[in-house]
């Protein structure tokens, strides 16, 4: 790809664990996978659906969230044999033998929520889980997997999810953070039943196809605003999940926020508990502060880091949520989060913490 | 009484238009427009504020005029009492977001007259924002020119909630105007066009609405540095106000981190993202941050790195008042409690 042709990949620095963490569980909570392309699905789909591609020529259904060639969207040398993230003899090559990784949970942000036709998406989702079980799940031993769902239908999703949620290798329901509506409406609460039904975690990630710009002020012109702007979009649905009392009706739900950053998270909990104290009322369902009730359900995946360069600003604002609790290790592979294995967490975190980061965490939330 | 030890600026006051004030100031064609037709602007953003008028229970005159509306009681009750050596009026209305363009400049027009006459001639602790029709640069850059000269505005005031993103060009003619005057642009929470408050759509609460509101200055931020306005405005200043700033340093780290890896789309930027902003923006401090560790409001400080940038405010006469001997839960280093409370203000807006 052409990231390729403008950096020579020998001068990269190493792509592998760091040594101090040699020995230790290490957990990846961010691998994307993709579809190499339709003929992939095909098999999985019924013969109406096989039918309708065809006779529509639909073409592959990228994500609109990374344009192909940006920087961003692949490492130098990761597109080997198809796109990036498509081929599991590269993936093992690439990331789970030089960090050997203990787990790694694969995303797949193929663009279902950009289908207006619900039994499409639906069939789609489907087919997206069972090719990523026969494909990734039941090859590689290492490998956890999401749950793909046509969130614009919930009943649709939630059939999904007991249809699939049961067998090996599935940890968590992925849903777009740029859903139709605010993820914490009760139109979504099939979802989180089927998901605490099945044990699954909800994965929120930086996806969707809403129709709504990402910022409340319209839509921006560059694809930097659009990507920074995603966390904006976590913000809210932190909000909107605490606000309409999911974590309350949900006893055992965990939610994973991908890919989102986690900097910004401390102080909207100052924010959010500060109003919470004035406006209570308005929600009596939540009955104590916001930020208890998000460090103890959510927790966040590493990658990219939105910290400072300087190091002892980074703590501080490590400082400012309970990362010790909440922070999940993970490469965002084949995404190009950063350079050396060193840079894939904040340095000087102390040992207890990072080995909390690397695995604890991630077992709480995923319950492999 | 005066409780608080010093003098302080507030850069945030809101008077409100009792209902036919701006009549005097309007034509009769618009006069007219308006008992026939009324207010029209963007739908949407119904949510009811915890409080009637969003007002402090105590704030409502005994004249019977609506909070804000009555200048006697706020001398009584903020100027004086709170010992407010000038004070920044932030005049809310529907003037700017008509969706009828001529009447939203006829309207924001006689709300500038209006501020004059009612406001800034009877009391001279108190300054005033342009109002000007925020999606028409043009019209609104003609109301600053014909507007500028009073000594009582200070900055030209729209609202955060826009139609597309501040930075992109059509703002741009007022950005020209506002440079050429040396006028700041502030920006207040709240205003609506058209968009929905999230990436994906309506939340249910004001608790949503009034808590996710930082995520609209936190665009803008965005928009202004990325689309290279202060590239191309290298004068201008932007006031946030109402919007937080415990968020700029997060999105700060983030805009950098990902502009050093895609700036070749932005080759227009000559610097950090954080440098620009750190130029560029001040931040009004109500409604203030209160972390669970009050010494974190100070790292949130040093990582923002802009001391000179932060300018107390009170929101005077909104439910989430912040008074300036309790507002900060934690004690500023008196240098900067000084240039908070009063010295930061007075430079921007060239108060005294």
């Amino acid at each position: 790809m052409s990231s390729d042709t403008t950096l020579d990949i020998a001068t990269l620095p190493e792509y592998e664990r760091p040594a101090r963490w040699s020995g230790l569980e290490l957990i990846d909570c961010d691998v994307q996978v993709s579809v190499p392309g339709l003929a992939a699905l095909r098999p999985y789909l019924s013969r109406r659906w096989q039918d309708y591609l065809t006779e529509s020529g639909v073409a592959n259904l990228d994500p609109p969230h990374y344009p192909k060639s940006s920087p961003l969207s692949a490492r130098p040398g990761a597109s080997v044999d198809g796109p990036a993230g498509s081929s599991l003899p590269v993936l093992r090559a690439q990331l789970l033998d030089p960090w050997d990784t203990t787990y790694a949970v694969v995303n797949c942000g193929y663009n279902i929520p950009g289908i207006h036709n619900d039994d499409w998406a639906a069939a789609m989702a489907g087919a997206v889980n069972e090719w990523q079980r026969a494909q990734w799940l039941q090859e590689e031993p290492r490998l956890r997997g999401s749950i793909v769902v046509a969130a614009q239908n919930p009943e649709l999703a939630a059939a999904e999810i007991d249809r699939i949620g049961g067998q090996d290798g599935f940890v968590q329901v992925l849903l777009p953070v740029r859903a139709e509506a605010p993820l914490g409406k009760r139109r979504y609460w099939p979802i989180y039943e089927a998901a605490q039904r099945n044990d699954l975690a909800i994965g929120i990630y930086p996806g969707g196809a809403s129709g709504n710009p990402v910022t409340s002020v319209g839509w921006p012109s560059y694809y930097l605003e659009d990507y920074v702007g995603f966390s904006q979009a976590f913000q809210s649905t932190v909000l909107s999940l605490v606000s309409e009392g999911v974590f309350t009706q949900f006893p055992d739900l965990r939610v994973v926020l991908i890919e989102s950053g986690f900097t910004w998270l401390g102080p909207l909990l100052w924010r959010f508990d500060k109003n919470w104290k004035g406006l209570r009322r308005e929600i009596p369902w939540v009955d104590r502060l916001p930020s208890d009730i998000v460090s103890e359900r959510v927790h966040i995946t590493a990658q990219p880091l939105d910290g400072p360069a300087d190091g002892e600003q980074f703590l501080q604002a490590f400082e400012q949520l309970d990362g010790d609790r909440m922070l999940l290790f993970a490469t965002d592979y084949p995404h190009w989060q950063f350079d050396s294995g060193d840079d894939s967490l904040p340095s000087g975190l102390p040992a207890d913490t990072e080995r909390r980061i690397l695995a604890a965490n991630a077992h709480e939330a995923y319950r492999f | 009484m005066v409780r608080s030890k010093r003098l302080v600026v507030d850069c945030d006051i809101h008077n409100s238009i009792p209902a036919g004030a701006l009549d005097p100031y309007l034509s009769q064609r618009w006069k007219r427009h308006g008992e026939l037709f009324g207010y029209r602007s963007h739908q949407g953003s119904l949510y009811p504020k915890g409080a009637p008028n969003a007002a402090r229970h105590d704030a409502w005159p005994p004249s019977g005029l609506p909070p804000g509306g009555d200048l006697d009681f706020m001398r009584q009750q903020l100027l004086d009492g709170e010992g407010i050596e000038y004070g920044i009026l932030n005049t809310l209305g529907a003037a700017g977001g008509q969706l009828n363009a001529e009447y939203s400049a006829a309207l924001s027009h006689a709300t500038n007259e209006w501020q004059i006459t009612e406001w800034l001639e009877k009391e001279p602790r108190l300054r005033a924002g342009i109002s000007v029709v925020q999606e028409d640069a043009e019209l609104a850059a003609a109301e600053v020119e014909r507007m500028h000269e009073h000594p009582g505005f200070v900055q030209i005031l729209l609202t955060v909630r826009t139609s597309e993103p501040l930075g992109r060009r059509k703002y741009w003619k007022l950005y020209e105007v506002a440079e050429k005057y040396n006028l700041p642009i502030g920006i207040h929470f709240g205003g609506m066009h058209g968009n929905p408050l999230t990436g994906s759509g309506w939340p249910s609460y004001y608790i949503e609405d009034h808590t996710g509101m930082a995520n609209a200055f936190q665009s803008q931020v965005i928009s202004y540095v990325v689309e290279g306005v202060f590239e191309r405005f290298p004068r201008l200043k932007v006031v946030l106000i109402e919007g937080g700033f415990a968020w700029l340093p997060s999105l700060m780290w983030r805009l950098d981190q990902h502009w050093k890896r895609l700036h070749e789309e932005v080759p227009h930027l000559t610097r950090a993202p954080s440098e620009y902003i750190r130029d560029h923006f001040w931040l009004t401090t109500q409604p203030m941050e209160e972390p669970h560790n009050p010494k974190h409001l100070l790292d949130v400080f040093e990582h923002h790195g802009a001391p000179d940038k932060i300018m107390f405010s009170t929101d005077y006469p909104h439910w989430d008042f912040d008074a300036p001997d309790r507002a900060f839960p934690v004690s500023l280093p008196p240098q900067f409690r000084d240039d908070v409370f009063s010295g930061n203000a007075k430079a921007l807006y060239g108060l005294d």
